[in-house]
């Protein structure tokens, strides 16, 4: 009974905790996305070849975890199967914002263009912790600096 | 030294190609940390100390790359990957390399 009770009272702390976090990261994320409209970043190999550039390493990293309401919900669904939706949220926050960070290490540098953007994304909850999803992504590429 | 994840540097020439090098690094959370985190957990939202210890990470395994190249060499290293691998619970390798090589006019 003492359990349950537990539960119940993560699950609610984490489903409003978690939901006013996670919407007051979308409106930021979108937020940065509109001020950094003007430095494209491309998944491209080849800049253009006329103009001579200064090249320089950027990378942006976010580990990001789940609340425990969305991970509750995510057990269930983990049952009866389908779409995850809980979890498509955390990857949509985590890789914006990694592009994000990247972007503004470019910006710093004075660049216009950021080429041969890759991501990475690794799980790092490790064995100990097996229900609570914790992720890292890292966005890096070739910022490009007119000379 | 100069780092680019393209393979090539736009207005200089490659002069020799000295082949690949590598960095990498293992870090394990800390104690303190793993806990605040922890509690962290049921909120959701970003981990912090986790986002801090693989920047370092990553930036000390990019360190050791670039010392072996300077040690073969190289001015600039070309075409760089990252990679990374749970090895145990609580552990992580950063893994970076890529192509060491001499360009003619590296300023």
């Amino acid at each position: 009974m003492e359990q349950i009770i537990i539960v119940a009272v993560l699950v609610t702390l984490g489903y409003f905790f978690g939901r006013h976090a996670e919407q007051k990261h979308f409106k930021s994320i979108i937020e940065r996305e509109q001020t950094l409209n003007a430095l494209p970043a491309m998944a491209s190999r080849m800049p253009p070849h006329d103009d001579q550039y200064q090249q320089t390493l950027v990378s942006g990293n976010v580990v990001i975890a789940n609340d425990y309401f969305k991970t509750f919900v995510a057990g269930l669904r983990n049952f009866f199967g389908g779409k995850i939706s809980t979890y498509e949220t955390l990857l949509d926050r985590g890789r914006r914002e990694a592009l994000l960070r990247m972007k503004e290490k470019a910006q710093e540098l004075g660049a216009e263009l950021v080429f041969n953007v890759k991501y990475e994304t690794s799980s790092i909850s490790g064995q100990s912790r097996k229900n609570i999803p914790i992720i890292e992504v890292h966005a890096y590429g070739t910022a490009l600096k007119k000379l | 030294m100069l780092l680019s994840n393209l393979e090539f540097m736009t207005g200089k020439k490659v002069v020799k190609h000295l082949g690949l090098v590598q960095g990498s690094s293992v870090r394990a959370k800390h104690a303190g940390k793993d806990i605040l985190s922890g509690l962290k957990n049921m909120f959701g939202g970003e981990l912090k100390a986790y986002t801090e210890l693989l920047q370092e990470s990553r930036e000390e395994a990019t360190e050791r790359m670039v010392q072996q190249a300077q040690s073969i060499g190289a001015n600039a290293v070309l075409n760089i990957r990252f990679s990374t691998s749970s090895i145990a619970a609580g552990a992580a390798e950063i893994y970076v390399y890529g192509t060491a090589v001499v360009l003619d006019n590296p300023e």
